[in-house]
C-alpha cells in the first residue's frame, strides 16, 4: 500500500478547515497532510513514544494517551471529524471506541484491513492464515488483536444504531464500490451518530 | 567547554502589590541569563524554578567550575534541548527565596529590621508579576517560551494567564493546576516540623544566631520521599543495612534509606532557609487558577493564548499524570494548541530533572520547532 496515495485517498473525505482528532495518528503524516493541504486543525492521539516524537518533529500536535482508557479528555461533538485509520484492529474495546468516535466527532471516518478480501479467503480455504501486503504479519507476531470484514462492520454499526453515511473499499489507493467485501483489502466507513427523534 | 554563568541582581523601587493586599515597597531579584538576546528581542525564554532551586539553572560559576552546576544543566546550554546558541535564556530567583532575591533573611527597609516571619506571604501570581518587571527592564516585550517543572510549571501556566499577550509557548512539566489535599498535607508536615523546632523562634531566629536545622532536615526528608517512586527507592536501597547486620537499635541508622534521607536532610539544612521553605510551600498550596472561575479550569484557561507543551511522568505520584491531563483537557476544551507527553520513566517526580532520553529529545524537538518558526518569521520579513 502506497502510504502517500492512501493518505490522499482518506484526506479527500475530510472537509477543508475541519477540526480533526486522529485516533492512533502514528507519526502524524495524515494530520500533517490535512494541515498543509486542507487547512485543518486539531490533534493526534498516540501511545507510542517514537511516534509522539515524530509528531512533534513534523509540527503535529499530539496527545499521548492509551486509547483503551477511553476518550474522557474530549468533550461531546467537539471535533468536526474523528479519524480512526487502521486503529480499530489494535483496540481491546473496539466497540466502545467506535461509539466514542461519534460522541466526540460530528463525523467519524474509520478504516481497517478487510479480512474478507478474496486473497485472504483463498488462504483460509487453503488452511493457512493470510500473509499479504495489507496484512503482512504471521499469525503469531501480528499486532492486530482482531480481524473483521467490510460486512462485519455494517453489522456492528447497525447493532449500535450508528448511521453509515458512505462506505467503500480501497485498493491501490482507489475507491472500490463494486463488491468491496470481496474486492478490497481496506474497508472505509463514514459514520455519524443516529439522531433518534423523541416525541 | 562549560557554559560560564554570571549571577546578576536588579533592584525595583516601585512597590509591588501582592495577592494578599500587602505591598512590597522595594525589592531586588537575582537572576542569570545565558545566550544572546537577538536584535528583535524575540528569542527570550524564561525558566521558572521549583521549590528548592535558584536562578542558577545552567552552566557553572567561573570560580567553582567543578561543583555548582546549574540545576537544569541537562536541559539548558549550548546544543542542549533549550539551546543557548539560539535562545536567550533567563532564570530569576523567586521573591522570598534564599538565593539572592529579597527574602525573609533581608532587612525590611521600612523597619530596618530583618523581615523574618514578617516577610509577606507571596503567591505564584506575585512571582509572575515581579518577573514580568524584570523581563520588561531587559527590553523584552514578549517571551518566545516560558518553561518550568513542578512549581516552576505552575509559574509558566500562570504567565500564560497573567500575561496572555506576552507568552508564545508555555512548557509545563510534571506540574498540576493546583495541589490536592494529600499534597497540601505533605507540605503541612514539613512546615510543622520547621515551626516546632525550638530554634525557629516564631520565624525570628536570625537575631538569635541559630538555625532551625532539625525542622529543615525533617521537612526535606518528607519532601524527598515524595519526589521518588517506590520502585526507584527499592532498587536503590531496598532493605540494605548500613552495617551489614541488625544492631537492635531504635535510634541509630539501621537501613541505607535512613542514611540517605538523613544525608539529604543534612545537606539541605546547610543551605536552605526555614522561612523560605514555609513561604514557598504556601505559594504551592495557594496556587489554583480555577478557583476564581467556580473551580472550572476550562473557564480559567480561556484567557491563555499560548501554545502548550505539557509533560508528565508515569511514576510521579506527587504531581501525577492525571493532574497534567486536567490541564491538557482544559486547553483542548478551549481549542488551544497543545502537545502532551506522558513519559514512562521510573524516577517519580524527580524525573523532570533527570536525563531520560525520550523526555530530553521531545523537549529538544519542541524547541527546534519554535526556533524554526522564529527563523521563518525573520526571513519572511
Amino acid at each position: 500500500m502506497n502510504k502517500n496515495a492512501f493518505i490522499e485517498c482518506i484526506a479527500q473525505l475530510v472537509p477543508p478547515n475541519s477540526r480533526v482528532l486522529d485516533l492512533g495518528c502514528g507519526d502524524g503524516a495524515l494530520l500533517s497532510y490535512l494541515q498543509k493541504n486542507r487547512k485543518c486543525t486539531g490533534y493526534g492521539v498516540e501511545i507510542d513514544d517514537a511516534n509522539v516524537q515524530a509528531c512533534v518533529k513534523s509540527d503535529v500536535e499530539v496527545i499521548q494517551l492509551n486509547l483503551d482508557e477511553g476518550l474522557t479528555m474530549f468533550s461531546d461533538q467537539s471535533f468536526d471529524v474523528v479519524l480512526q485509520i487502521d486503529t480499530l484492529q489494535h483496540l481491546r474495546n473496539a466497540e466502545t471506541m467506535l461509539l466514542e468516535t461519534i460522541r466526540v466527532g460530528r463525523l467519524g471516518i474509520v478504516s481497517f484491513p478487510n479480512f474478507a478480501h478474496w486473497p485472504n479467503r483463498l488462504s483460509i480455504l487453503g488452511g493457512r492464515m493470510p500473509v499479504t501486503k495489507r496484512l503482512p504479519y504471521q499469525w503469531y507476531d501480528t499486532p492486530n488483536i482482531r480481524v473483521g470484514t467490510f460486512d462485519d462492520f455494517g453489522g456492528l454499526a447497525n447493532k449500535n444504531n450508528i448511521k453509515i453515511l458512505d462506505s467503500f473499499g480501497i485498493k491501490d489507493a482507489k475507491q472500490v464500490r463494486l463488491l468491496p467485501n470481496l474486492r478490497a483489502p481496506t474497508a472505509v466507513f463514514k459514520i455519524e451518530k443516529q439522531i433518534t427523534v423523541k416525541d | 567547554m562549560s557554559l560560564i554563568a554570571t549571577p546578576q541582581t536588579m533592584s525595583f523601587n516601585e512597590p509591588l502589590l501582592l495577592s494578599s493586599g500587602q505591598r512590597l515597597q522595594n525589592y531586588q531579584l537575582a537572576y542569570e541569563t545565558y545566550g544572546k538576546l537577538n536584535e528583535k528581542k524575540d528569542n527570550a525564554v524564561l525558566i521558572c524554578h521549583a521549590l528548592n532551586a535558584s536562578h542558577h539553572v545552567a552552566g557553572v560559576y567561573e570560580a567553582n567550575s567543578e561543583s555548582d552546576v546549574g540545576w537544569w544543566d541537562s536541559m539548558i546550554g549550548p546544543n542542549k534541548p533549550v539551546d543557548t546558541n539560539k535562545f536567550f535564556v533567563i532564570c530569576i530567583n523567586n521573591l522570598g527565596s534564599c538565593f539572592g532575591s529579597t527574602g525573609p533573611m533581608h532587612i525590611n527597609s521600612e523597619t530596618n529590621k530583618v523581615w523574618g516571619a514578617d516577610f509577606p506571604v507571596v503567591t505564584v501570581e506575585d512571582w509572575v508579576h515581579s518577573q514580568e518587571r524584570l523581563i520588561r527592564a531587559l527590553g523584552i516585550s514578549r517571551l518566545i517560551a516560558v518553561m518550568g517543572g513542578s512549581l516552576g510549571g505552575m509559574q509558566a501556566l500562570s504567565w500564560s494567564l497573567e500575561y496572555p499577550d506576552k507568552v508564545d509557548h508555555c512548557v509545563v512539566i510534571a506540574s498540576a493546576p493546583n495541589l490536592n489535599a494529600e499534597n497540601i498535607a505533605f507540605n503541612e508536615v514539613a512546615r510543622r516540623a520547621i515551626v516546632n523546632d525550638p530554634d525557629f523562634h516564631g520565624g525570628h531566629f536570625y537575631e538569635q544566631n541559630v538555625i532551625p536545622k532539625r525542622g529543615l532536615k525533617i521537612a526535606r526528608m518528607v519532601g524527598h520521599i515524595t519526589y521518588l517512586s517506590d520502585d526507584v527507592m527499592n532498587s536503590k536501597f531496598g532493605r540494605s543495612l548500613r552495617n551489614g547486620e541488625i544492631k537492635y537499635s531504635t535510634q541509630d541508622i539501621e537501613f541505607e534509606i535512613e542514611s540517605y534521607l538523613r544525608y539529604q536532610g543534612e545537606k539541605f539544612s546547610d543551605y536552605f532557609d526555614a522561612n523560605t521553605y514555609l513561604l514557598i510551600t504556601r505559594a504551592l498550596d495557594y496556587f489554583d487558577p480555577a478557583k476564581a472561575h467556580e473551580n472550572n479550569l476550562t473557564k480559567a484557561l480561556e484567557k491563555s493564548k499560548a501554545k502548550f507543551l505539557v509533560v508528565s511522568f508515569k511514576t510521579d505520584w506527587r504531581f501525577s499524570p492525571a493532574r497534567s491531563r486536567e490541564i491538557v483537557k482544559a486547553l483542548i476544551d478551549n481549542k488551544r494548541s497543545v502537545t502532551y507527553a506522558e513519559i514512562d520513566a521510573p524516577h517519580g517526580h524527580d524525573a523532570f530533572l533527570l536525563e531520560d532520553e525520550r523526555y530530553i529529545e521531545l523537549v529538544r524537538s519542541y524547541f527546534e520547532g519554535i526556533h524554526k518558526k522564529l527563523n521563518a518569521v525573520t526571513t519572511h520579513e
